[in-house]
């Protein structure tokens, strides 16, 4: 059975970044997908809770997709998780609206994948910077999915970009056909790896 | 004849004439007075000497006019003007009467020419204010001294009416000659000290009797007897005023004032604007009707050569004064135009040295067939300055193209109205790249904006054709944002008509307002205020295509930058300390704004999230490590 997928997607100056219009590019046109430009619906930051609310109700998946700014979110998205996930409704007694869907960050960074390491630059894995996703999406019994990022966006070529943009596609694809299985896609630290394993 | 049959006559006249007047452009007050001639005795002869009744009567609309216009002026405002109605008015009077007097001195004793000169200075408030405001120029440099001026009349008229029975050489006193006044029978000092105390009356009246009193009748819930208080308060302080001995039309003009600021300010407008509507209508037929042709036929070059010689004398003292407060040429002759005439308060004045018998009663309706011949002149004047003169010397409806061979190329976005609202929009648009076609009647400002490199449609936004000009059948946005709502309205009632694909913008003054926007289905309404403008042009921005959050910083940075420069400015206001109309200060400080936008780039310098710059830096870098 086919899987209904949301995309909330959240960049300030989407006009400026060519790598992610190349990756919103890659959403399929099917009935399936709903793709939510945040900072274009909300330039005031005044969510509409109900709205967002019964959106997230209609999908069994869930991407967050962002560049990964200070190895973190822009703060609309944030501003998002703070309006919509309602005590009550999302998370605490009675909070069980999320429960079973599928969650999971799509990011670009300026950094390399390397970087994003114990001995990196940056010190940290991905997967560990985005703990606190990883945790609300636990608070709010949902299955929390590894990253899929596009690295390493400042120096990218333009066939590489092409190249992850198509992973993307693919993973897109595999999700709307309902091929998703969790554990063994828990198991890699990235999305893009599962997809290269796969063969998709 | 009875009460009916005269109902009739003057109705169906109003009815046929005036829509025909209109119809060739020639504005309402032309209409009623050809509809008096034609009724009058000498073409129809339905009306009779009774004519100069129904005018004593219709004056009446002369006061209810002046207590509107004094509604529409807070204090703050008129405080603001009070150099242009001194300055302007005091000169315009002065030199008037001066020059008068001495021409007519040559064939009059001094206290007729002195009386005939005081008269004949007068201006027509009903005439020239009409005819302002029907062209929408009340707030345009020539509509500020026009208004200046005929103010500074009703007041001198006190002081003018006063000083009338001096000039008596018969000995005859006021109260022989039938007109009669309460306060004749006091001494002089006694006189005066009630006048003051009458105006202070209507001052303290206004203030702690007649609001209350409007609040109680509100409460009644009877529209008809709101009504019938705001006709009772205009007839009871013209009552108070004639005791006393003053006009009317003054004492009602400082009613409006006072009442300006009170919360009934808009009730009390539109319940009156249409009693007010017809008794100047009434009054305009009736100077028609009094025209007698007659007396024109017996001595037509004496009257022609009157005529002429007041109407040229009050020109050149006009033109004189516009130039003294550097009005522009286009606006100058409208101004000169509009007050060339003698005024309606000159039958009051001849009628009254005539009682006083400084003149003779031949003299006195030779008088007063000039004066209602050139009130029927002056519409035609205008007609032509506006035909004619204007198109030839003043500011010319489209822009001149700087290059003629190049391209017409088309804005996507027309701003029709360039005030407060309105500019905002454009220079918003301007600091964001985005040029608009500007449509504006104000020629002061259509130069300007012209200088400042706008493409600048000058004339009236609801005309077709001119929107048809602007390129209003390319264009994606169309911005309504003329101060008038009525105007506002009939614009894109027009250009939804004709330009279906156009999409509208609106400005809306009131709740009131954006409702009748919204019952003909429009949808993007703004109600207006700073803050509404800047995010009226962020959403203009926005469906071109722009990103949203982008633009909405655009604006906050906008908002910021404009505060700060009003802070800048207002200190640059008090610099200059020469005698200056508002109005042109308003365009100094318009100028002075819009040139401080150019100089800072808005839009500049935002980076934010732009990653281009440390692509750069680092390309840079690993160059240097090479």
């Amino acid at each position: 059975m086919s899987k209904r997928i949301l995309i909330l997607f959240a960049h300030p100056r989407f006009e400026k970044s060519l790598n992610n219009s190349l990756l919103v590019n890659q959403i399929p046109a099917s009935p399936h997908f709903t793709f939510r430009d945040l900072y274009e619906l909300y330039p005031d930051f005044n969510i509409d809770v109900d709205y967002e609310k019964k959106l997230l109700e209609q999908h069994d998946v869930i991407i967050w997709q962002h560049p990964f700014y200070w190895y973190s979110a822009p703060p609309l998205l944030k501003q998002w998780i703070d309006m919509v996930l309602e005590f009550g409704w999302a998370y605490g007694p009675g909070g069980t609206n999320l429960q079973g869907k599928l969650v999971f960050n799509t990011i670009t960074a300026g950094g390399q994948r390397s970087a994003y390491n114990k001995d990196g630059y940056n010190r940290f894995t991905i997967k560990e910077l985005l703990a606190p996703f990883e945790q609300t999406a636990r608070l709010c019994k949902m299955s929390y999915l590894p990253p899929f990022a596009l690295h390493g966006t400042h120096r990218l070529t333009k066939e590489e970009a092409i190249e992850t943009a198509g992973q993307y596609r693919r993973l897109l694809e595999s999700l709307e056909s309902g091929h998703i299985p969790v554990d063994q896609m828990q198991s890699f630290s990235y999305l893009n790896d599962w997809v290269i394993n796969e063969n998709l | 004849m009875d009460f009916l049959s005269q109902a009739l006559i003057y109705l169906a006249a109003a009815v046929v004439c005036v829509p025909i007047a209109k119809r060739l452009g020639m504005g309402s007050v032309l209409g009623y007075l050809f509809a008096g001639i034609l009724i009058g005795p000498f073409i129809l002869g339905f009306i009779g000497k009774e004519g100069q009744d129904i005018m004593h009567f219709a004056e009446f609309g002369v006061v209810m006019m002046l207590f509107l216009i004094g509604l529409e002026l807070e204090p703050s405002h008129f405080w603001r003007l009070r150099k242009s109605i001194l300055g302007l008015g005091s000169l315009q009077l002065g030199l008037t009467t001066v020059i008068l007097f001495m021409i007519l001195i040559t064939g009059f004793r001094w206290q007729e020419a002195m009386a005939i000169a005081l008269a004949l200075s007068m201006s027509s408030t009903a005439i020239a204010l009409q005819t302002i405001k029907e062209k929408g120029l009340s707030q345009t440099v020539s509509g500020q001294a026009s208004f200046s001026v005929l103010l500074f009349q009703d007041i001198a008229v006190i002081p003018i009416l006063a000083i009338l029975p001096l000039l008596a050489v018969h000995g005859t006193s006021i109260s022989e000659s039938g007109h009669q006044t309460f306060i004749d029978q006091f001494p002089g000092w006694l006189q005066a000290i009630s006048l003051f105390l009458a105006v202070g009356i209507i001052y303290a009246a206004g203030r702690f009797l007649i609001v209350p009193m409007l609040r109680l009748i509100a409460k009644t819930q009877l529209r008809e007897l709101f009504t019938a208080s705001a006709l009772f308060l205009i007839v009871a302080i013209a009552m108070l005023m004639q005791l006393v001995g003053l006009s009317p039309a003054l004492g009602a003009f400082l009613a409006g004032v006072v009442l300006a600021n009170s919360e009934y300010r808009h009730e009390l407008e539109s319940d009156l604007q249409p009693f007010k509507g017809l008794l100047l209508g009434l009054f305009f037929i009736g100077v028609g009707v009094s025209i007698n042709f007659e007396l024109i036929g017996s001595q037509p070059w004496l009257i022609a050569g009157l005529v002429i010689i007041v109407m040229a004398v009050k020109a050149a003292v006009l033109f004189f004064t516009g130039r003294i407060f550097k009005l522009t040429n286009d606006q100058n002759l409208l101004y000169t135009f509009a007050l060339s005439q003698v005024g309606e308060f000159a039958f009051v004045m001849f009628s009254f040295t005539g009682q006083l018998k400084i003149i003779t009663p031949e003299w006195m309706s030779t008088m007063m067939a000039v004066t209602a011949i050139t009130m029927t002149i002056t519409p035609l004047l205008l007609l032509l300055n506006e035909k004619v003169i204007d198109p030839r010397f003043g500011v010319k409806e489209k822009p001149i193209d700087r290059e003629a061979d190049q391209i017409e190329v088309h804005n996507s976005v027309i701003i029709a109205g360039f005030g407060h609202f309105g500019s905002t929009i454009g220079r918003f648009l301007r600091a964001n790249g985005v040029e608009a076609t500007i449509l504006d009647n104000d020629s002061n400002r259509v130069e300007l904006l012209r200088k400042m490199g706008f493409k600048v449609y000058y004339g009236d936004a609801t005309r077709l054709d001119l929107l048809k000009s602007a390129g209003a059948d390319d264009a994606k946005i169309l911005i309504a944002a003329i101060d008038s709502p009525e105007t506002n309205m009939e614009l894109v009632t027009t250009a939804r008509k004709y330009f279906p694909d156009l999409r509208l913008m609106v400005r809306a003054k009131s709740r009131m307002d954006a409702y009748d926007l919204m019952d003909i289905g429009l949808q993007d309404i703004y109600r207006e205020s700073l803050h509404t403008s800047v995010k009226m042009a962020v959403d203009v921005l926005t469906s071109l295509g722009q990103r949203s959050y982008t633009v909405t910083r655009q604006g906050q940075k906008f908002l910021q930058y404009d505060e700060e420069a009003l802070i800048r400015m207002a200190e640059l206001r008090h610099d200059q300390k020469q005698y200056i109309l508002q109005a042109r200060e308003n365009f100094r400080m318009q100028e002075e704004l819009l040139s401080q936008d150019l100089r800072q780039n808005l839009s500049e310098n935002d980076h934010a999230w732009d990653s281009e710059e440390i692509r750069e830096g680092i390309a840079k870098n690993s160059e240097i490590a090479k």
